[in-house]
Order: structure tokens, then C-alpha cells, then sequence
């Protein structure tokens, strides 16, 4: 397996690392940044737990080899946030009660910023095609729901 | 009744800000320094004999700190005293595939993984037992020498006289049911961390449900003290029961870590989890019924045949739930119970969400549906007619204080317009109706003991900060956020003020776990004591203090005095100060213990709950006859929850019950080829999505349980069990087919509809059981106060 260096822009932080090249983007963020809110219920791409932001797109990072994103800007559920104000997604999932065990939380979010960011105005349907990709045990999905509705109306 | 400030009230998980920034700290997310990585070999064979176990390559291999067999852990163990029959890797034979044989801990996991495949095991196959009929008859015995039938446990109970209860009966029906298994499938993967020191101490942290019932095990498996083990439940992502047995890897990775000296993680594998299992096992019931011509139950005898697995686990008891809780909706005058559970070479099953009664809820329920129709009745009309009554007993000793089935019948009847809809909708659509209940809380510890179930403790200091000892694990249920709220309450705080520690056996005194919906209820009930004992003394000293009568004194809004009058009160920090003036350092405690329910004879120690809950689900359908599929337009949820703490969340576990039921009606089957499982993956073992998920009606019955802190029982698991049945009933409604198996996929359901095309009834699903000996029957009187 070959290493490389490799500058990595996660949250806004650049770092430098020696990777070895088959390492994947969720192995990097949870054991080298230690970034462990991005999550994993598979590492086979199927449940979107490991869910973050490349680029602004919504990305699996369980599937996604670390040196393939050199050169651009990772977000994860640490990067939500602004300082200590919450994205309106985070204070909608906490006050919905979206997150029962908060597993595929971090993922849920990331998916949905990808939407809001790309659609303000997104229908119920709309939120469904662009979640249906992550999975969630607890809740039956419907406070989430909920909570992506509300978020929407307060970022409008 | 004084209003209450927190109680009823809808309002955030007091972790829920930490969830959602991903600070919340998981099992798997610890990272502790030099720690190493550690993972199993897991058997390749279903049933053989391990002759031999090669791992000198493995322990040469730069990177491998130790290398561990079943010869360096001999003890077994199990989560039942009476099911000793696990070892946390293979000793001598092993029964499934998949089973932990030899473990390895080194620097990362890839080298685990190399060091794993440097392993060789020798296995001398045995014959392999994979269906209920194989294990009945005799073969190669999974557990003991020899041939012989793979029985594990069997039951033979009658209550009252069936034959004289059939013998007045107007219409005698008799129906089969299968029920296929499935998994939890609990997002996060079960993953343990463990570190030891030169001080002979070692402590763990896991993703369990039980942390009291694993530091048993530790203490048993490791020959050490309990004293000098330490188990933390780390939030658990996800448990539904699933995280409810001692599993190998938690035994492992303590091991490992005291054998290198370094702390050690092990995270199963999504396929591991599949193949760990616990889940719902796969039952075969027969249930015959005799009714009175308007549709009373006269008798009804029930026999389920449940597929176990390869090992006991929670067995013994879930042998006996698929035939105690019949009872508990229904008044049933004669009723006898047959059952068996045996051991197949699969992955062993145990308890999942409703434990043992969502397969018998299931058969009962589209059971009454098909004789209704006999009976010319309407499936309301016939439940209708059979219910329990609150404050009654039940022919097999179940004690029924609140009971709110009646309401919750009404309303989610009302609510969907049931009566109006059935047998009315057009071609393709249905709606089904059904009722079941369930335990706030097993009436009894899963080993015999004397001690509470519950305790908890609460310390405040000299700030007026509260902090709560509790070792109740939140599993995603919330149980934090419960306790936080009841002792709030009784403190005039706010949930949010206080600090919450649960789920360390260093730090938190005993609560026997999160399982069988007993945490609201029983560490609700001790949480309760514990803040009303601090409550007395703060209360004493405000009254001495401020010269009030000490009856009048309440804790409110963050102040401590006269109920009428503001300004005879003190802020909490002062008023909690004078009481430490006068009493010293401000700690209280609190217990629950059920009261003893159980009844006179062997094996009613399982289906007492000193309260039950009440549901009823209806469910409506869109069926396409051409494809087979079943879509879920809307499902409506009647609940007696006694009394909401969080409505927010009561919502929130109706909905997920409603959601879990869903996929095990429809799609989820924990299916074998053999002994190797068909899909252990999260694309293969298909999961309900947003898309898949309809909506949910959730429909709050407050009956105020007598016992119940603040009149509350459970909600977490009692949902889930109308939901299957009540859909099934719509298919029928729907399609005029009876799918008597669950999951009802598409192509059983084209299936059934060739069947009436070619002039058949349109029945899919097994036409017989085994006829097989239960062995000696216990018969037992009714109650003397039974009313029939």
C-alpha cells in the first residue's frame, strides 16, 4: 500500500498527514482528526450513517477514499455549528425530538444541510428522496421530518 | 392532584444538544492512548468439533499482541442462571456459523485482520440441525453427547378446563401461523473498549443495555471480583434488545486488555451484528378458539414452536412469553398453553422489541379477524366483546390494574373511521384493526434475588446542583431524560438543571437494566423516593426557616416555600443550604421492587409487570394485485401510557414502534440458505426508509396508573405488537387473502391471490404443526377472584 502526504481541509482546518492510500475519509476524520461524530453502521456505503459534506454535496465517507479529496472543503457534523450557535438544523432535531439514540443524527444533518442548501423550499417529498439514503431505527423518521420542515422555515 | 410544572409536558432529551453536534460519545468513539485493536475469527462451520487451532503464524506476525482461544476463557456463562451455555470463544464444538473461535488483539486493524486469516482451524463436522422438525426428531445433539432431539426448553400449562370450555363452545375455529425472525439492526454496530491496569482492576465500556447483568458475567467469566471490575454503558446507539445478552466481544476485549496491558477496542462488523443476532426468533403457532354465539371466548388453547438457535440466551423466558400475554387483553376463561423451544445451528436468538409477543399477538389477532367473519361479526364487535376490565385478574394470575384498552379501542376507531371503511374501501385497499399489551416491566429479576430492581441517588451541593446516580443505560428510549424529568418535578427544577450520571457500576447504584420496558416504571418509581426524600429535608428546614407549617411548603420554579405566597419562599441554593445547615451533607436515595405477583405454580414468573399498557393499531393499505406490494397509507396508534411524563417522546417511541413493526410485517427476515445467513448487510436485509414509512396518528390514553410514578407505564416496546397484525388484517380487507407469515412480501401475497384465481381461499402459510409431545401438563386452578 503506498503513503502519501496528503492536506486534508476539514471544518475549515487545514492539516497535513501521512495516509496510506487505501485509508477511507471515515477512517481519517474518526481515527486521525479525531472527529468521531461522523459515524459508521456498515462501511459498505448502505446505511449513510458516515454522511458529510464535500464540497457541499452530501457524500458517503465510509466509501470515499481520503485521497480523493484533496483540494476541497470537508464539513462534518462538528462544523455545523457556528461557535456555539446552532445550525437550525441542530436546534430543530433537539427541539422536535428527531434524535431518539442520535446514531445516524450526524448524518441525518449533513444530508440535510446538502438539501436546504440547494433547495429552500424543499416539499415532504422532496426531504424524503434526499434522506431516503440514510437510515434511522428509532424514530420512523417522522420527527425528522418535522425537523427539516422547521429548519427550512427558519432559514427562509 | 397539584398541577405539575415538567410532567406532562413536551419537552427536549436533556442530551439532546449533544447528540446533535456529535459530541455524544459512543462505545465505538473512544479512543484511549496505546490502545489496540481487537476482532474474532468466527467459525466457518455450523456444527463441528474444533480437533485443533493453529495460531503460531498469527502470533509471529510484527503488530499481534495476543492471541486468545477458548482454553484461556473455559467458563461458561449465559443471561439466564438456568442457560450456562456460552463461551466467549469456541471451547470444543462449535454451533453456528459465525460463532467467535480464536480473537486477536494488535496495533491496527488491518493487522487483526492479517493475523486473523494466519489462523488455522481444524473442524470435524457434525450433522447440522437447521429447521424446528430436524431439532424435534433425534439427531446430533447441539448441546450434550450423542443423538438425541435438540429440545431446549418445553411448557405445558392449562388454566381452568379447555375440553369443558370447547365442549359449550358455538363455533370452534383452529388457525396456523408462522412468524419469521429478523434483527434489531440497531444503526451502530455493538462495539466494547476495555483497559486494564497493574492494579488488577479493569474496566469496560460497552454498548449495552444491561450494564449490571455484563459486570455478572465479567465477575463469573473472568474469575475476578466484581469490586475490581469496572462496566460503563456508553450510550447506546440503538438496542431494541439486541445489547441485552453479555456478548463474547465484551468478554474479549477485558480479557485482551488484562492479558497485553493496553487498552483494547473491538466494533463488530454489520455482518458480526447479523450474525451476534439475539433477535426475534422464527415461531410456528397453532391457536384453536371456541366462542359462544356473540363472539365470547369459551376457551382457547395456543402451542408455539419457537427456533432458538444455537443457544439459550434469553430463551426460557421467551419460550413463555409467546403464551402468557393472550391473557392480558382478552378474557379467556379456560386457556392452555403448549410450547417449545428448540436449538437449531443458526445465529441464537433472544429478545427483541415486545420479546416473545409480537408472534403470538400476531396469530391471536388475525385469528379473532378470520372468526368474526365466521361469526358474522365485525372485528371491533368481536374484541369488543372479550376485553379485560381494569382492576381484575386473569385466569393464568395476571394482575390488571389500570386498563385503558376499551378507550384506546374507541379512539383509534374513531379516529380512522374504521367501522365506516372496512369491508368498504375500494378494490386494492383495507384497513385492519388489532389490540395487544404489554409489561411495564418484568415482575421479577433475571436472577433470584431480594434486593430492589431500581435504586437511585441523588447528591446535591452546596451551589444547589443537583446530581442523579442511576444505572439505567439510555438506549435512545430517553430514560435519562425520564428520571431527569421526574425528579425535576418533585424538586421544582427543570430537567435541563440537572447532571445526570447513569450506567457505571463504579458510580451508580443498581437498576437491572433497560429490557422489558421496566425503566420508567421502576427507576422512574425509585427516582421519585429519591427526590422526595431530598424534598423532606429541604422542605423541613424552609418551614423552620421561614416559620411555615412544613405541610405547606412546595419546591417550584426554582424556590422553596409557602404555596400561596412568594414571598414567604427561598431560592433553591438557599433553601438547600439551610437544609444542610441542619442535616449535613444533602444526599437521598430510592428503591422499587415489584410487588410479588407471581401465581402458584411453575413459570409465572414470567408475564407479571406490576402494570400493563393498552394499544391499538389500526392500519390502512394500498395493495397492487398485480406486483404483490403492500403499501402503508396510514397507520392510527391508540396508547394507555398511564400517563405521559414527555409527551414528546411518548410520540416519539409510538412512532418508532409503529416503524419497527412495519419492517417486520413487510420486509425484515433474518433468512438463512442453510446455516449461512442470505444477506448480512444493510442493502440485503432491507430496512424500511423515509420513503417506505408512512403516517402516524399517535393517540395518548391517560389511565393514571395506582403505581406508576406520576400514574406512568412504558410505551417503548407495547406498540409495536398490534401494528404487524393489524396490517395483516388490512391485506385481507384489501385483497380477500389471508397471509398467515410474517414478513408479508409480494410474492406471498401473489401467491394467495393465484390461489383464489385458481378457486382456492386465498390462504398463504403452513397448514400444520408438528405433532409433538410437550411433555407432563401443569393444571392449575383460576384465581379465586377470577371472573370468567
Amino acid at each position: 500500500m503506498s503513503e502519501g502526504i496528503l492536506s486534508l481541509t476539514v471544518n475549515g482546518d487545514t492539516t497535513q498527514l501521512v495516509l496510506s492510500s487505501s485509508r477511507t475519509l471515515l477512517e481519517v476524520l474518526r481515527e486521525d482528526l479525531a472527529l468521531t461524530g461522523t459515524k459508521h453502521g456498515c462501511e459498505l456505503g448502505e446505511c449513510g450513517a458516515c454522511t458529510v459534506l464535500i464540497d457541499g454535496l452530501a457524500v458517503l465517507s465510509c466509501v470515499t477514499l481520503a485521497a480523493r479529496v484533496e483540494g476541497t472543503e470537508v464539513t462534518t457534523v462538528e462544523g455545523l455549528a457556528s461557535g456555539s450557535v446552532l445550525h437550525p438544523l441542530q436546534d430543530a432535531f433537539a427541539e422536535l425530538g428527531a434524535a431518539q439514540c442520535g446514531y445516524c443524527t450526524p448524518g441525518m444533518l449533513m444530508a440535510a444541510k446538502a438539501l436546504l442548501d440547494a433547495e429552500a423550499d424543499p416539499s415532504r417529498s422532496d426531504v424524503e428522496q434526499a434522506l431516503a439514503g440514510n437510515l434511522c431505527r428509532c424514530t420512523g423518521y417522522l420527527k425528522i421530518l418535522d425537523a427539516v420542515d422547521l429548519a427550512a422555515e427558519r432559514l427562509r | 392532584m397539584k398541577d405539575h410544572a415538567v410532567v406532562g409536558r413536551p419537552g427536549p432529551r436533556v442530551d439532546a444538544a449533544s447528540q446533535v453536534t456529535g459530541r455524544t460519545i459512543f462505545a465505538g468513539d473512544l479512543n484511549l492512548p496505546r490502545m489496540l485493536a481487537g476482532g474474532m475469527l468466527q467459525s466457518s462451520q455450523a456444527h463441528a468439533r474444533v480437533v485443533g487451532i493453529d495460531v503460531s503464524a498469527a502470533e509471529a506476525l510484527p503488530g499481534v499482541h495476543a492471541v486468545l482461544t477458548g482454553a484461556d476463557l473455559p467458563v461458561a456463562y449465559g443471561i439466564f442462571p438456568v442457560s450456562q451455555d456460552e463461551h466467549a470463544l469456541a471451547v470444543d464444538k462449535v454451533r453456528y456459523v459465525g460463532e467467535p473461535v480464536v480473537a486477536v488483539a494488535a496495533v491496527d486493524g488491518e493487522t487483526v485482520e492479517r493475523a486473523l486469516s494466519l489462523i488455522n482451524v481444524e473442524y470435524e463436522p457434525l450433522d447440522v440441525e437447521i429447521t424446528i422438525d430436524e431439532a424435534l426428531v433425534a439427531g446430533t445433539r447441539i448441546h450434550g453427547d450423542g443423538d438425541g432431539d435438540n429440545v431446549h426448553r418445553r411448557a405445558a400449562l392449562e388454566f381452568g378446563d379447555v375440553e369443558s370450555g370447547f365442549e359449550s363452545a358455538h363455533l370452534i375455529r383452529e388457525d396456523v401461523y408462522f412468524f419469521g425472525g429478523n434483527n434489531h439492526g440497531a444503526l451502530e454496530q455493538h462495539a466494547a473498549v476495555a483497559a486494564a491496569g497493574h492494579d488488577g482492576r479493569v474496566t469496560l465500556w460497552s454498548s449495552t443495555q444491561v450494564p449490571h447483568y455484563l459486570h455478572r458475567t465479567l465477575e463469573k467469566v473472568l474469575e475476578m471480583p466484581a469490586s475490581r471490575i469496572r462496566v460503563i454503558a456508553a450510550p447506546v446507539g440503538g438496542g431494541f434488545g439486541g445489547k441485552t445478552d453479555p456478548f463474547s466481544h465484551e468478554i474479549v476485549a477485558a480479557k485482551l486488555a488484562m492479558v497485553t496491558g493496553r487498552p483494547v477496542k473491538i466494533v463488530l462488523s454489520r455482518e458480526q451484528v447479523f450474525y451476534a443476532h439475539r433477535g426475534r426468533h422464527p415461531t410456528l403457532m397453532w391457536v384453536k378458539t371456541g366462542f359462544d354465539p356473540d363472539g365470547r371466548i369459551t376457551a382457547m388453547h395456543f402451542r408455539s414452536f419457537l427456533d432458538g438457535g444455537a443457544y439459550g440466551s434469553y430463551g426460557a423466558a421467551s419460550l413463555l412469553y409467546t403464551g402468557v400475554l393472550q391473557t392480558a387483553t382478552y378474557k379467556i376463561p379456560n386457556y392452555k398453553f403448549e410450547g417449545v423451544r428448540v436449538f437449531t445451528n443458526k445465529p441464537p436468538c433472544g429478545p427483541k422489541r415486545g420479546h416473545g409477543t409480537p408472534q403470538p399477538r400476531f396469530a391471536l389477532e388475525c385469528h379473532l379477524d378470520e372468526a368474526a367473519a365466521d361469526l358474522g361479526l365485525d372485528p371491533v364487535a368481536i374484541r369488543r366483546r372479550n376485553l379485560v376490565v381494569p382492576d381484575s385478574i386473569t385466569v393464568n394470575y395476571l394482575r390488571i390494574t389500570s386498563c385503558g384498552i376499551e378507550e384506546c379501542l374507541d379512539k383509534a376507531v374513531a379516529a380512522s373511521d374504521f367501522s365506516t371503511k372496512h369491508g368498504a374501501l375500494p378494490d386494492g385497499k383495507g384497513i385492519g384493526l388489532a389490540v395487544g399489551s404489554y409489561l411495564s416491566g418484568a415482575g421479577l429479576p433475571i436472577y433470584w434475588n431480594d434486593m430492589p430492581q431500581s435504586e437511585v441517588e441523588i447528591k446535591v451541593d452546596r451551589g444547589g446542583g443537583v446530581t442523579v446516580f442511576s444505572m439505567a443505560a439510555d438506549v435512545g428510549q430517553g430514560s435519562t431524560s425520564v428520571l431527569a424529568t421526574i425528579v425535576a418535578e418533585v424538586l421544582g427544577l427543570e430537567p435541563a438543571d440537572l447532571t445526570m450520571v447513569t450506567a457505571d457500576t463504579d458510580l451508580t447504584p443498581v437498576d437491572l437494566g433497560s429490557y422489558s420496558s421496566r425503566v420508567t416504571f421502576m427507576a422512574g418509581n425509585a427516582a421519585k423516593e429519591a427526590a422526595e426524600s431530598i424534598m423532606g429535608r429541604v422542605a423541613a428546614a424552609v418551614a423552620d426557616e421561614l416559620e411555615l407549617p412544613v405541610d405547606g411548603v412546595i419546591a417550584g420554579g426554582g424556590r422553596v416555600g409557602a404555596d400561596d405566597d412568594d414571598e414567604k419562599s427561598l431560592p433553591w441554593a438557599d433553601a438547600i443550604q439551610a437544609a444542610i445547615v441542619r442535616g449535613g451533607p444533602l444526599v437521598g436515595s430510592g428503591s422499587y421492587r415489584a410487588p410479588d405477583l407471581a401465581g402458584p405454580y411453575r413459570g409465572s414468573g414470567v408475564g407479571i409487570s406490576p402494570a400493563y399498557s393498552y394499544s391499538v393499531a389500526v392500519v390502512q393499505v394500498d395493495c397492487d394485485r398485480e406486483t404483490g406490494h403492500v403499501g402503508v397509507e396510514k397507520v392510527w396508534l391508540a396508547h394507555d401510557i398511564g400517563r405521559a411524563l414527555n409527551p414528546l417522546l411518548v410520540e416519539g417511541q409510538i412512532e418508532g414502534s409503529v416503524y419497527m413493526a412495519l419492517g417486520e410485517a413487510l420486509l425484515e427476515e433474518q433468512g438463512f440458505r442453510d446455516a449461512l445467513h442470505r444477506g448480512p448487510s444493510l442493502l440485503d436485509y432491507k430496512m424500511p426508509t423515509f420513503l417506505e414509512m408512512p403516517p402516524v396518528e399517535s393517540i395518548l390514553v391517560e389511565t393514571n396508573d395506582p403505581e406508576g410514578p406520576f400514574g406512568a407505564k412504558e410505551v417503548g416496546q407495547g406498540p409495536l405488537l398490534p401494528v404487524i397484525p393489524a396490517l395483516a388484517n388490512a391485506v385481507h380487507d384489501a385483497l380477500g387473502v389471508r397471509i398467515a407469515e410474517v414478513p408479508i412480501t409480494p410474492d406471498k401475497v401473489v401467491a394467495a391471490l393465484r390461489d383464489v384465481a385458481r378457486g382456492g381461499g386465498g390462504h398463504f402459510g403452513p397448514q400444520s404443526v408438528p405433532d409433538f409431545d410437550f411433555g407432563r401438563l401443569t393444571r392449575v386452578d383460576p384465581p379465586a377472584d377470577f371472573q370468567p
